[in-house]
């Protein structure tokens, strides 16, 4: 409870930005907001369900590519094609979560890691439809005013961190937190298995798909660099366990912190990656509990 | 009128049969006592009631209904629980909340909690004497509160049936008779229980009746006292038969250190003590058995003298001590363990697993030493092309003894070598044991069960009972001064 009123009074405090800084600012925060809730999404899944998700952008990827493509091939409005595009997230995560969730250990992740590559190649293949490798321009866009599409943005994050956090923090988030831990003792318990995790996979789906699909009506582009590519994804990763696992708002601190850094970094040039990405590493193998779990124990101090 | 029944069970792994026509039944308010040694299958048809496992035959009936084959968390609503031995509760959540999930009813869109399961939760917990930690995290717990946990989460639902998987283990003689009492009250509210337990005795007065198993079979089935006198089971768990003794003297007693010496070794898991001032001295040349029941330390003792476990103490070889060195470095200075799981490379075939345990040697000495071993187990030749993990027990069994070999060790540690293996098996490596002390200068430290096995092939004996060293003797002595406080 008290995470989440203090996850909401940042998020209020985070609206005032646009009023103090400029536009490049407020375009690289848009972009963290969204960024964020995949990283949200996907500590969902590892955090609670202990199941590792190599593949973020598959979810994230359909949902992008299926809200541009409703855009372009149907002509559908901007809300419409977001829903639809998260529901064709939705489905693909189900398709492909129902099978692979009999595997254990290493074999759901080795799973979800080919769905993106069959992704990336369908995307390919589909040149017609998706515009292949150079990616399709959309007809709309959420809004030409940058800072409207900031606050639609931070928006967007505070809702769905509200709903994650609530999710996971409640008795069926509890049950799903066993099943991850001890999946036997959870059976034994008289918890069907199967049926918390894909639910945790189709919100996981939900939330990834919405942010992929709203992401690409913010650029008005959609392509695979941008939102299916295994390094996108290895960047969610990345992001919620710096954050903090199983912490939820850990995820966004991680992913806010990549971003930043990333761009504060850029004079460095090809440098730029390769130190916040050892930058992470460290703090993966000094810090397992990620930012959060710092700074809880810097207060507990 | 039995509320649990199990009739014709059977389980396979692949070749292994691990339970074969199992049957009993448990009535309301009592316990029913299932023991065997490990490996005998008893955890197998706990988790085929359960629904862990699926039997390949027979029939589990739960108060008249067939539930054979249904998944656990089925079997668990229909009035199942299961006391786990390890489990892995919600280390965040503080006791009381770890009661609550079991209380929890299996819905996806229960998104707020209730405050009549608090309360109920709080009942239990209290029944289960966990009143003084409710609001603590379980890590923060000793090990006797965390199995009490356990049982609460098990009969958090009110099952009629409660399954116990070894409650004993670890356990302090204080904190059995607690834990004793709390699954008597199990019986006294009208469940029907299943104990789960290697150790006879350790059960004998809390069980009603008793059934023993032995590879996947029911060998008895009584009264505790009648099944611990059933000549059939202290076959199994003392050994049968007359072994024959290679005639040896055994070896002059050197000058200087021994060979190896252990000191005040104590072991701690987790907040299981699992040894405690253990000593322990094995001279160059000698076969010194290690006995004792399941549980009582002895897997512990020789993990702890290879670097595998963490311990308190001193451990020697040659005088020097092994406290900090890792345990491959161990391994290279002669400490060679077939450990009682056997660690074969399943996937390897059996030469593979035999170069592997040789591949420091220099080829002519390894064709060498092959050649030796394939002489003490000519099945291995015959084998020597095929994985593994295909291999019988015994054939697996040889296998891992002689890649244990193949490294040319100066002290061989065998550990439970017998165990889950059929009598003519237990010749041939019987046979290979008096060949290694009469024809090689190997010392070998035997970590047995089985006395009747192990008394023919040591020159002293230690008796080892939870956690502690009880006797040291020769083996002409130990049938008067230790064999009858064993089972």
């Amino acid at each position: 409870m008290r995470t989440a009123l203090l996850f909401l009074a940042t998020v209020g405090l985070l609206a005032l930005v646009p009023l103090g800084v400029s536009g490049y600012v407020i375009g690289l925060l848009t972009f963290a907001w969204y960024f964020g809730v995949f990283a949200m999404s996907w500590d969902l899944l590892f955090g609670y369900a202990g199941e590792v998700n190599f593949g973020p952008t598959f979810l994230i990827g359909l949902g992008a590519y299926g809200a541009g493509m409703l855009n372009t091939l149907l002509g559908w409005p901007v809300p419409a094609c977001v829903l639809g595009g998260a529901g064709i997230a939705v489905v693909g995560g189900l398709l492909l979560a129902v099978p692979a969730l009999r595997l254990s250990g290493p074999y759901f992740g080795l799973v979800t890691l080919v769905a993106v590559l069959m992704l990336q190649q369908g995307v390919t293949i589909g040149a017609r439809w998706t515009g292949g490798e150079i990616g399709l321009a959309l007809d709309d866009v959420l809004s030409i005013d940058e800072r409207v599409n900031y606050w639609v943005a931070l928006a967007f994050l505070g809702v769905s961190g509200l709903v994650l956090l609530a999710y996971s923090r409640s008795p069926a988030g509890l049950i799903l937190q066993a099943c991850g831990q001890d999946r036997v003792q959870a059976g034994a318990l008289g918890f069907n298995v199967a049926k918390h995790k894909v639910a945790a996979f189709c919100l996981s789906a939900l939330f990834s798909g919405l942010s992929g699909a709203m992401l690409v009506f913010y650029y008005g582009t959609v392509s695979p660099g941008t939102v299916v590519d295994i390094a996108v994804g290895v960047q969610v990763i990345i992001a919620a366990v710096l954050g903090g696992r199983r912490t939820i708002v850990g995820a966004v601190i991680g992913a806010t912190f990549l971003v930043v850094a990333g761009e504060q970094l850029r004079p460095l040039g090809q440098l730029a990656t390769f130190v916040v990405s050892a930058v992470a590493l460290a703090a993966i193998l000094f810090f397992p509990d990620g930012i959060l779990g710092v700074l809880r124990r810097i207060r507990r101090q | 009128m039995s509320l649990l029944a199990v009739e014709g069970l059977e389980k396979r792994y692949g070749g292994l049969v691990a339970v074969r026509g199992m049957r009993f039944s448990v009535a309301a308010g009592e316990i029913l006592g299932l023991i065997g040694p490990n490996g005998s299958g008893k955890s197998t048809v706990m988790k085929l009631i359960m629904g862990i496992e699926r039997p390949n035959a027979g029939r589990v009936v739960l108060d008249g209904q067939d539930v054979t084959g249904w998944p656990s968390h089925r079997i668990a609503r229909r009035g199942v629980g299961l006391v786990f031995q390890h489990s892995r509760p919600l280390a965040r959540q503080t006791v009381l909340e770890n009661i609550e999930l079991a209380l929890l009813p299996d819905s996806l869109v229960r998104l707020a909690g209730a405050r009549h399961l608090r309360d109920r939760a709080e009942a239990i917990a209290h029944r289960c004497g966990l009143g003084a930690v409710l609001h603590r995290r379980p890590g923060t717990l000793p090990f006797a509160d965390l199995r009490r946990m356990e049982m609460a989460k098990a009969v958090a639902r009110d099952p009629q049936v409660v399954l116990v998987d070894e409650p004993f283990a670890g356990l302090t003689s204080g904190e059995v008779a607690e834990i004793s009492a709390l699954i008597a009250g199990f019986r006294a509210e009208g469940r029907a229980v299943l104990l789960v337990d290697h150790n006879v005795k350790s059960v004998a007065a809390l069980v009603d009746r008793a059934l023993a198993m032995y590879l996947g079979e029911r060998i008895a089935e009584g009264t505790a006292a009648e099944v611990m006198a059933h000549p059939r089971v202290r076959e199994v768990y003392l050994g049968s038969g007359s072994m024959t003794r290679a005639d040896r003297a055994p070896p002059a007693v050197q000058a200087g250190p021994p060979l190896l010496e252990v000191e005040g070794l104590g072991v701690q898991y987790g907040k299981a003590q699992a040894l405690e001032g253990v000593g322990l001295r094995v001279s160059k040349g000698e076969c010194v058995s290690v006995v004792g029941l399941n549980g009582a330390g002895k897997t512990t003792l020789f993990n702890a003298i290879c670097g595998l476990v963490p311990y308190a103490g001193q451990v020697r070889w040659d005088g020097v001590p092994l406290a900090g060195r890792t345990a491959a470095s161990i391994a290279r200075d002669g400490i060679a363990q077939c450990p009682e799981t056997r660690e074969l490379f399943g996937d390897m075939t059996v030469q593979e697993n035999l170069q592997l345990g040789g591949n420091h040697l220099a080829t002519t000495d390894r064709t060498r030493q092959l050649a030796w071993l394939h002489g003490l187990f000519p099945i291995l030749q015959d084998r020597a092309g095929q994985r593994a993990r295909t291999l019988s027990g015994g054939e697996q069994q040889m296998l891992a003894i002689a890649r244990a070999l193949m490294m040319q060790p100066r002290l061989l540690i065998l550990d439970e070598p017998t165990l889950g293996l059929a009598p003519v098996i237990l010749e041939q490596i019987s046979h290979a044991l008096d060949v290694l002390r009469t024809t090689t200068p190997i010392t070998v430290l035997l970590g047995e069960q089985n006395v009747t096995f192990a008394l023919p092939h040591a020159d002293r004996v230690y008796v080892l009972e939870h956690a502690r060293i009880v006797w040291e003797g020769p083996p002409d002595r130990f049938a008067q001064e230790a064999g009858a406080g064993l089972l």
